[in-house]
């Protein structure tokens, strides 16, 4: 599939151009360009394209493999909608403007790692993209808050070591690179478990699970709005597949019990932690930041429902990870988005001082309770229906702990996302501020999309299902 | 015992100890520097696998791999470095009138 | 941070046993996968030497059979000058003036450095070198001309550093448009492409690690 190429070329190609000052309509442009990149290898696997392609046409121990399956296109589709979104939301937001062309260019050269992440199909590229997606966001996040950005890159660096070491060691161990050459030829054994503990840990680092998550609120709270918004709507999940890729592919001889009942209770303990300092917390970002250590919670709790003997267990479990990858990306990235815009124009973010903020940002108001409701789970938003499944697993496993942590954290979420909007409408004075519209109905967008992605469901859902791995687990 | 296995233990130890420091110190630069030497523990358990016995020509990949690595690691060294010397810079008042 | 406020002899007691339990698994595996037969992917990267376009085999590796790697690790080299710019002060650190030592000094060392990165470059194709090591000795050289006073002042977001990913990209990208893959060089076009790539990569990397350092010593870019 030519266009895979594109996907990676295109991105790449804009960071080159915005080195020069690029005026506003050619950044447009540019986003549209790298969105259309993104959604035109995703049209074609959906219309039955093998999503299969070598790099520099070198065969694949030799050369680089790339791969696009419903899990990876799902992904892709979603980043594309939160960048352009986002990225038209970033073009009337106010940044120095010396920084300007840095952000620009670090806004693609980000975007280009994830399609390089999401596509790659051997493991020691998919550490170079690993840190070219976390220090791209690192960056980002340095553009406005650099003691955040620090501790980031410690622990960026870090998850990178350790998933390099586990990549050292099977190249040492089987002389392979691509899952699924090592998948065959790796039994279940000493060597597979260290780099198995190894690769995990690194990856659940960055993606700030629980009791790994320290570093996250600061580095989300504290980067500039638009950039918040893809770092808790993309970045995080981008080391969360590559544990799912990891874990389905590589790791499925050894992906025992313990281990999986491991990532599960890391899971419970994200969303109770997260819920409740998000309900504790002072400052809206700080709400936000929280939430998604919660919603990183039940994409754990995906891992011992997804490996589980019966198939359509399995299935439900998998699809409701995807919707909940979707549905939350959205959410979260409005909500950001319509937090960054009020910080920005009120020039503080504390719930304190947010009386009336509903009047006088009634969109953005709008946007963060509309993304509410698909942190709580409620119909008819994405969120419910990844929730649904995701339960609906719980319950055919009978694994009662797992349900009772969905549904209880959809009771905190609701406590977190009402607190904020307590007193959003309370009549304060004077309307004296006007934002301008962009920043608003950006965020509005994003969230509307989530709440449609409920409606429009089994798109998503059949896409998803195009090359899933997990089933052939089935056994009896 | 052939020259990958000591090769391979010390990237190992090499990486062990840079954990530990990781976790112990606090200054930034020791912490900087930690990393640094667990990525060097890396490098050499990549060099190990290259190694092979006498009339056998060495594996290029590996090699490729650490030059890659540490392209990146003086990347995100050199990204440190930097935002510490500008946090540091601004707290005190450093910079030239 | 604090300066080197030592840690509490409790956390450094269960560091050390973290880390030993870490590293007692991880030197049993590295024993056990270091001792068995060698498999990997080099000697299929020998027998394709040929049509690599260069007789090195780590080159060939680099910027032929894994050139994609190379591609976004450039890449990751941008990001960390980005990354600098995007943090940048407001004005520049006070630096002491060179002494005259070190200045006449630079203007020895300096035009040798650049052809021993040029020469580095070059026989990268046959022999150990490559765009790399040559981008660092143009970085010494950049340092080198930094402490002497000998730059100006790097305020403009100037293209150097973006010359190895650019000419990377549009070499990347030509074969699709004669329907071939990302990346697809071979035989006698192979050698002219991949020492265009490793010039292009060695004005960024040499560029952007003089940068970095210039952005720690004076604090501009």
């Amino acid at each position: 599939m030519q266009s895979l190429a594109w996907s990676i070329g295109v991105p790449l190609a804009a960071a080159v151009a915005c080195f020069a000052s690029v005026p506003t309509g050619v950044i447009l442009l540019l986003l549209a360009a790298c969105g259309a990149a993104a959604w035109v290898p995703v049209w074609q696997l959906y219309a039955g394209a093998s999503g299969a392609y070598v790099v520099g046409d070198w065969a694949v121990p030799l050369g680089i493999g790339l791969r696009l399956d419903g899990l990876s296109a799902l992904f892709m589709g979603v980043t594309a909608v939160v960048f352009v979104i986002a990225g038209v939301h970033a073009l009337a937001y106010r940044l120095p403007e010396r920084r300007r062309s840095a952000f620009w260019s670090l806004w693609f050269l980000l975007w280009a790692g994830l399609h390089a992440l999401y596509l790659s199909n051997d493991l020691f590229n998919l550490y170079v993209t690993l840190e070219v997606v976390g220090l791209s966001a690192v960056a980002l996040v340095s553009l406005t808050a650099r003691a955040a950005a620090l501790q980031y890159l410690f622990v960026t660096m870090l998850g990178s070591l350790a998933y390099l070491l586990g990549v050292a060691l099977l190249y040492a161990g089987y002389g392979a690179l691509e899952p699924g050459a090592l998948r065959a030829a790796g039994e279940a054994g000493p060597l597979l478990w260290s780099v198995l503990a190894l690769m995990s840990v690194g990856l659940l680092l960055k993606t700030a699970v629980f009791p790994l998550h320290f570093w996250l609120p600061p580095a989300h709270a504290g980067a500039a709005g638009p950039v918040s918004a893809v770092l808790s709507a993309l970045v995080v999940k981008a080391s969360f597949f590559l544990l799912v890729r990891l874990w389905a592919d590589l790791f499925q001889p050894v992906a025992a019990s313990p281990a999986l009942t491991a990532l599960g209770l890391a899971g419970i303990a994200s969303v109770l932690w997260g819920g409740w300092r998000a309900f504790r917390a002072e400052r809206l970002k700080i709400v936000i930041a929280y939430s998604t250590v919660a919603q990183l919670g039940y994409l754990m709790i995906f891992f011992p429902l997804a490996f589980h003997t019966q198939p359509f267990v399995a299935v439900d479990a998998y699809s409701g990870m995807g919707m909940l990858v979707a549905a939350h990306a959205c959410a979260k990235a409005g909500m950001f988005l319509a937090a960054g815009s009020v910080l920005h124009e009120l020039g503080h973010d504390r719930l304190d001082g947010l009386d009336g903020w509903g009047v006088r940002y009634p969109v953005a108001a709008f946007a963060f309770a509309v993304g509410g409701v698909t942190l709580m789970g409620l119909p008819p938003s994405g969120g419910f229906v990844a929730k649904w499944l995701l339960l609906r697993a719980a319950f055919h496993s009978q694994q009662w702990l797992y349900a009772a942590a969905l549904l209880g954290g959809g009771l905190l979420a609701a406590t977190y996302v009402f607190r904020p909007l307590g007193g959003a409408f309370r009549v304060v004075g004077h309307v004296e501020k006007k934002m301008p519209g962009v920043l608003q109905w950006s965020a509005l967008a994003l969230a509307g999309v989530s709440l449609l992605l409920g409606v429009v469901a089994a798109w998503p859902l059949d896409l998803l299902e195009i090359g899933r791995v997990l089933e052939t687990r089935g056994a009896p | 015992m052939t020259t990958a296995v000591l090769y391979g233990i010390t990237g190992i130890v090499l990486f062990s100890l840079g954990l530990y420091a990781l976790v112990v110190q606090r200054h930034f630069l020791r912490r900087l520097l930690s990393l640094n030497i667990m990525g060097t523990g890396v490098f050499m358990v990549f060099i190990a696998s290259a190694w092979r016995p006498a009339p056998e020509p060495v594996d290029p990949v590996p090699h490729a791999f650490v030059l890659t690595g540490i392209v990146v690691a003086v990347s995100a060294t050199g990204l440190g470095v930097n935002l510490w010397r500008r946090m540091q810079a601004e707290k005190r008042g450093e910079e030239a009138p | 941070m604090t300066k080197n406020a030592g840690t509490s002899a409790g956390v450094r007691f269960a560091a050390a046993a973290l880390t030993l339990a870490v590293a007692a698994v991880l030197v049993q595996q590295a024993v056990t996968v270091m001792s068995a037969d060698r498999t990997g992917v080099g000697p299929l990267a020998l027998r394709n030497l040929d049509e690599s376009g260069v007789s090195h085999p780590t080159t060939a590796v680099l910027l032929n059979f894994r050139a994609y790697d190379t591609l976004l690790e450039i890449a990751v080299l941008v990001i960390a000058l980005l990354g600098v710019r995007a943090s940048a002060l407001p004005r520049p650190f006070e630096t002491a003036p060179a002494g005259r030592m070190l200045k006449s000094f630079s203007h020895f060392l300096v035009p040798v450095l650049i052809v021993a990165g040029g020469y580095v470059l070059w026989v990268g194709s046959h022999a150990p070198g490559g765009a790399f090591q040559a981008g660092a000795l143009l970085g010494a050289a950049g340092v080198v001309l930094a402490l002497a006073g000998a730059l100006p002042e790097l305020r403009a977001p100037g293209t150097g550093p973006v010359v190895g990913l650019a000419v990377f990209l549009v070499l990347g990208l030509q074969p699709l448009f004669a329907g071939d893959a990302l990346l697809y060089y071979r035989g006698e076009w192979a050698k002219t492409v991949i020492l265009l790539i490793e010039a292009g990569a060695t004005v960024s990397i040499g560029w952007i690690l003089a940068g970095l350092f210039m952005a720690v010593h004076r604090g501009d870019i």
